[in-house]
This record gives structure tokens, sequence and C-alpha cells, in this order.
């Protein structure tokens, strides 16, 4: 296996769709390739970093949302009723 | 005591306040749940006027079926998808311009199958950075930079926490489509982060 063909089955294989005997030829390709299992790390942290950056509740970037919307949508409301 | 902290009333009493047509339960309704939805159609529509027009829609659109919900989902699940669903429209009708290539932001190979790049590992505290709101405004500016087709993807999938097949669906295109796009566009946003996270003055 070549690390292209290993990039493409690194989604599937993190997500722990990859087929079993594909598994074995992708996990000895990493253990001799020191370049792949540092692009999967990063690939991994990628995935990890959107994922923290968007969580709810994260301290920063309180949503708010804005009183004038919030009365915007309460009077549209009547006129559907 | 009770008065001093208010428990979050369940999405059961709600939902029966809502359907007797108690006024201020879609107050309520609104209050708990619009701020983490805005948040939700800022991501994908990407201006903040279009993301206001997408909520109102969006509860507007809820007020109207409200007697359709069942509860075989959760409220704020029915809620989410409407603004998803909102949102992506909003994405379609807005968009003019031809999208630029994801190209330039995949890792390029040697014709032997290699990668072009010799990868160094990130800065160990990449991780801890994220815990810093400038790390994570950061991040999301780089989302923000993906072509449309893949920032949705990106977006649905691992940041909505919808599975392949609901994505494909909304996005009307394949699952296989979607697992496609799904991994440019990580490989894009890792492009795009390493010069971040590279670098040691996190």
């Amino acid at each position: 296996m070549t690390c292209r063909e290993c990039d493409e089955f690194l989604s599937d294989y993190l997500a722990g769709e990859l087929p079993a005997e594909v598994v074995t030829t992708f996990e000895t390709h990493l253990s001799r390739c020191r370049n792949c299992v540092t692009y999967m790390e990063q690939y991994r942290e990628t995935i990890l970093a959107g994922q923290r950056a968007c969580e709810a509740g994260a301290a920063d970037a309180p949503p708010e949302m804005p009183e004038e919307l919030i009365r915007a949508i309460l009077a549209a409301r009547k006129t559907i009723q | 005591m009770a008065l001093d902290t208010p428990v979050e009333e369940s999405e059961t009493d709600l939902l029966s306040r809502l359907r007797t047509g108690e006024e201020a339960a879609f107050e309520d309704l609104v209050r708990r749940y619009s701020p983490r939805l805005l948040a939700v159609a800022r991501r994908i529509v990407g201006t903040e006027e279009d993301a206001r027009d997408v909520i109102q829609d969006a509860f507007l659109s809820a007020f109207r079926n409200l007697s359709r919900f069942h509860g075989d989902a959760k409220l704020s699940t029915w809620l989410h998808r409407i603004v998803v669903n909102g949102a992506l429209m909003k994405l379609r009708t807005r968009r003019r311009k031809p999208e630029e290539s994801i190209e330039p932001l995949l890792p390029a190979f040697l014709s032997d199958g290699h990668y072009a790049e010799k990868f160094s590992s990130w800065n160990e505290r990449a991780d801890l950075s994220l815990s810093r709101s400038e790390t994570r405004e950061m991040v999301r500016r780089r989302i923000d930079e993906l072509p449309d087709s893949f920032r949705t993807v990106l977006l649905l999938r691992d940041i909505e926490g919808m599975d392949t097949e609901e994505t494909a669906r909304l996005l009307d295109t394949t699952p296989n489509a979607v697992k496609i796009r799904l991994h440019r566009a990580r490989q894009a946003l890792r492009t795009l982060l390493a010069p971040h996270f590279s670098r040691g003055e996190l």
C-alpha cells in the first residue's frame, strides 16, 4: 500500500469502517511509515479542533440572541394563528 | 430556594404548554433554543443577516407545524433539523459565483505514491491551546474559508453530528459523495491549520 492509498482509507479507518483485511495492510503500512502516522495524527487533531472550536458552551462567543429578533419572531407568530 | 435556582423545564412540559397555545410557552421556547440555533445557522450561512432570517423562518415553520411534531424525536433535535435545512436552502439560493477549487488545499503526492511533503508533528500544546478562545476563533475562521460544498459536509458530519445518510439527504447527494467530500474537507482544514499548530507560539 502506498501513502496515497493509505490517505484515501484514512477516514474509513478512523470511523472503524474499513474491512478487516484492508485494516491489516493499512496498519502494516503505518508501522513502516512515520510520515503517514504524523499525517493521521494531524488529521485526527483537525477533526477534534473543529469540534472544540464549535462546541456549544465554549467559554468564548456566548451565542447571543438579539432581543429584537426574539420580539420579531413572537410578533410574527401572532400573524400565523 | 427553588426560585433562586431555576431548573430547566423538561421538554415534555414545555411541549404540552405549547400545545395548549400558552403565550409564554412560545417565548420560553425561543429564548431557550434560539442562541444555540443561531450559532448553527451562522456557521452554515456565514453572515449574521442571513442567519437571523434562517432563525426567524425556522421558528415560524416550527410554530406552524407543531401539531405534526409527535415527540418521537427530541424537540431540540427537531428544531435543529429545521434550522439546518433552512440554512442549507438559504445557502443554495445565495450561491452565485462558482466555487473555488479545493485542490490546492489537498496533500500532494509524488509519482511513487509518497506524500510530497514531510510532515512534522504539531506542537504538543495544540490540544491545550484549544482551551483558549483565540485559538477556537482562529479554527472557526479557517472552517469558514473552506469552499461551501465541503464546509457544509464538514459542519453537518463533524460538528452537527449528523450521519452520512442524513447528510446526503439534506444535501441532495449520495452517501458516497458525502464521504469523499468529508475527507477532502478535513484534509483541506488540516492544511489550513498546519501553519498555526506547527509554530511554537500558540
